[in-house]
């Protein structure tokens, strides 16, 4: 079939069962987008903003488990994407990000909106193509799907000069993918999985220490069947909320810098780590010196690169988390027994007990925590939740009661304030049948806003939550604890009419105050099922507590009870 | 930690983007390169690098997993066990003394390899370590040019 390259552009995403791409035309990537206009084989999903796109791809993949997919435009289309590119990056998103390209004739010549897209996303995503011809597209198009999700996952950019996506060749799309110098490990070495679980066996007091890897590798079954056979307590990092439910009676919760106290004295405490798809963040960790100072390390990852990185592994595995746990679970079969580890438990129960999370209920103002705890009573398992960054975020990583993997769609690695609204339409479009609520600040919200008018147009009823305290909250509870409260630009009194804003796009928005105002608005923003901007003004001071000031050590918490206010 | 010296031979697929993906890892992460030549293998698709390199054990381990996580490098081997050797010409004014200079070259593994009218160009080939040895001892014969090819080396 002699096509065009722009056409063989969306044979290949139909090849590859692509149903929705984000994204934003221009000049160079126009021949695709002429193709769009003919085509009913996916939906285009036009955002306002080239970074929302690849939030909103990155929310989908998030919660499809698939390849995310966006186009975008070159130059200016494609540095606003940049952003997303770094954020999928860091947080193993699988992506396929087509960019468009001046043509061939004038890179390198400062041409009218050219930049050395390559270049700059060398370094944000896991690998990238400028194609130079139209007869290497199939093949560049099948490598980047099944690079971006293999072993570690990640976002992979394609960039199309315009001349190459009207350039006619012959069209054939490969079956398979033969690139003989990329061959992630999958399997671990039995060995070492034998070894690893003898040590869990002889161990006194393990802890699982689960990451995101579980969730992009869809291990949280067979993890969840692990932890239950073993009756070994757990602790999730950020990223792996809801591989375990949160009622699970050996789910010891969340650990890191706003981690709960028995996570992290769990943690201190441990003889054998059992880290699977967790690369030891420094968020994570703390001091690093300090960090499970009597442990050894199992350590369970696709990715070589991630083990013994910061912390040295006495098991090192690499492979797919889901594969090397359904190992383990045999082998423990015979030689793990439970009953070993209760003291281990008893001991865990007590720092839960000690100090558990919670916050200070307050009667005049609603406190953020309520807000986050009440959307879980109502909506509990029937919403998708994704978050801005701040201290919302971190507040709804402690208190949402997740049940499931592919719940919690947030901004771990990179942080990005700007991610949770379009990152929640994503996670819309990829389940519809789930409410998508946004828990948002009034900094973040303020980033992405204009996709008010992409939720509205396609009908992706999504809920923002303002966690509104007009502050720019969490550099606010730092500048409060460590700058001796100087509160330099972080003042947001200044605010938009979030409700007038809502409704200008053609959304609703309420304006909430107390807590009956608070359930009233969301019920009848469910009900509704419109996109909707809810103002919940909240208590301005608090902070996220526990905490572990930066480069601390785990087990040295600043805990509610001695809060300064 | 204790820095070390380590050669990395890398295979790596010949594209045009290959070596700035091998130089970026280095920039953005933060490694030293002390030299690095590139060239292609004969009759394949693929070239080869050789990187020296200074860090700690950590580091270099780090190094080499990272290289291998790029998608267009086939291996990366940093056993100690390789042959290194490194080139370098340097160029002299005529009216040094020539003799000298030239059994020096010889005792290194080189030669005059160019006479001009008012220079000499000299060609040594030797492992790093005399190839300092060298440079240490032409000083006296006041060099002016003194062009290092960089390392390569093949494993034992
Ligand atoms: C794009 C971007 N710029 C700056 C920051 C630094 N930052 C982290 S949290 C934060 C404050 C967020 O404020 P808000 O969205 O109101 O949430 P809150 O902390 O009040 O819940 C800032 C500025 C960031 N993470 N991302």
């Amino acid at each position: 079939m002699q096509i065009s390259g722009a056409q063989m552009v969306i044979e290949a995403l139909i090849a590859e069962n692509v149903t929705t791409v984000f994204g934003y035309p221009g000049g160079a990537i126009m021949n695709v987008y002429d193709e769009i206009y003919k085509q009913e084989g996916f939906e285009h999903i036009l955002t306002r903003h080239e970074q929302a796109a690849i939030h909103a791809a990155e929310g989908y993949a998030k919660v499809t488990g698939k390849v995310g997919v966006a186009m975008i435009t070159s130059g200016p289309g494609f540095t606003n994407a940049v952003t997303g590119l770094a954020d999928a990056y860091m947080d193993s998103i699988p992506l396929v990000v087509i960019s468009g390209q001046v043509p061939m004739s004038l890179i390198g010549t400062d041409a009218f909106q050219e930049i050395d897209a390559v270049g700059i996303s060398r370094a944000c995503t896991k690998h990238n193509y400028l194609v130079t011809d139209a007869k290497d597209l199939p093949r560049i198009l099948k490598e980047a799907f099944y690079i971006a999700a293999s072993g570690r996952p990640g976002p992979v950019h394609v960039d199309i000069p315009k001349d190459v996506t009207a350039q006619i060749e012959e069209f054939v799309y490969p079956e398979n993918v033969d690139i003989p110098t990329y061959k992630p490990t999958v399997k671990g070495n039995k060995r070492q999985i034998k070894k690893a679980v003898e040590a869990i066996a002889e161990a006194k007091r393990p802890l699982f220490y689960l990451g995101g890897g579980v969730i992009n590798s869809n291990a949280a079954e067979e993890v969840r069947a692990f932890v239950k056979q073993t009756g070994i307590p757990a602790v999730e990092t950020f990223m792996a909320r809801g591989t375990l439910r949160y009622d699970d009676p050996l789910l010891i919760s969340m650990l890191g810098m706003h981690g709960s106290y028995a996570a992290n004295m769990a943690m201190s405490e441990t003889d054998l780590v059992i880290a699977l798809g967790a690369r030891f963040d420094d968020r994570v960790t703390g001091k690093l010196s300090e960090f499970a100072k009597h442990a050894g390390i199992i350590h369970v990852d696709i990715d070589p690169a991630s083990i013994s990185k910061l912390v040295n592994a006495d098991y090192p595995i690499v492979g797919d988390v889901k594969g090397v746990v359904a190992e383990m679970i045999e082998l423990a079969k015979e030689q793990v027994d439970p009953k070993r580890y209760l003291p281990w438990l008893e001991t865990v129960d007590h720092f839960d007990k000690l100090h558990p999370l919670r916050y200070i209920e307050d009667t005049d103002r609603i406190k953020p925590q309520w807000v986050i705890e009440r959307v879980g009573e109502l909506l509990g398992d029937d919403a998708n939740i994704s978050t801005d960054v701040g201290q919302h975020q971190m507040w709804t990583a402690q208190f949402y009661p997740f049940t499931r993997p592919r719940q919690w769609v947030s901004s771990g690695g990179l942080g990005t304030m700007g991610f949770g609204f379009p990152a929640a339409l994503g996670v819309k479009r990829g389940a519809m049948d789930k409410i998508s609520i946004n828990f948002t600040g009034d900094g973040s919200i303020l980033m992405n806003i204009q996709e008010l008018m992409t939720a509205v147009e396609k009908k992706l009823p999504v809920i923002n939550i303002i966690l509104n305290n007009n502050y720019l909250g969490m550099v606010r509870q730092w500048q409060t604890l460590f700058y001796n409260k100087r509160h330099s630009e972080t003042d947001l009194s200044m605010q938009p009419d979030f409700v007038m804003l809502a409704e200008s796009f053609g959304g609703v928005g309420y304006r909430v105050s107390t807590k009956e105002e608070f359930d009233a608005a969301l019920k009848d923003a469910v009900e509704k099922n419109v996109v909707a901007i809810i103002d919940v003004k909240v208590e301005r001071l608090e902070n996220v507590l526990p905490m572990v000031p930066s480069g601390g050590s785990l087990f040295n918490m600043m805990l509610l009870e001695n809060k300064e206010s | 930690m204790q820095e070390e010296r380590r050669v990395i031979s890398v295979i790596v697929a010949n594209e045009a983007s290959a070596l700035s993906r091998i130089s970026g890892l280095f920039s953005a992460r933060g490694y030293n390169v002390v030299s690095l030549t590139v060239a292609p293998i004969p009759e394949s698709d693929y070239s080869r690098l050789t990187i020296v390199t200074v860090g700690s054990v950590r580091v270099i381990e780090q190094i080499t997993k990272q290289l291998h996580k790029l998608i267009p490098v086939l291996r990366v081997s940093d056993t100690q066990e390789m042959i290194e050797k490194e080139m370098v010409l340097t160029k002299f004014p005529i009216t040094e003394d020539l003799n000298n200079i030239s059994v020096l070259a010889n005792a290194y593994n080189g030669k005059i390899v160019n006479v001009g009218t008012d220079t000499i160009i000299v060609m040594i080939a030797d492992e790093p370590k005399r190839v300092e040895h060298f440079l240490t001892a032409i000083r006296r014969y006041h060099p002016l040019e003194i062009v290092r090819g960089g390392t390569v080396a093949v494993d034992r």
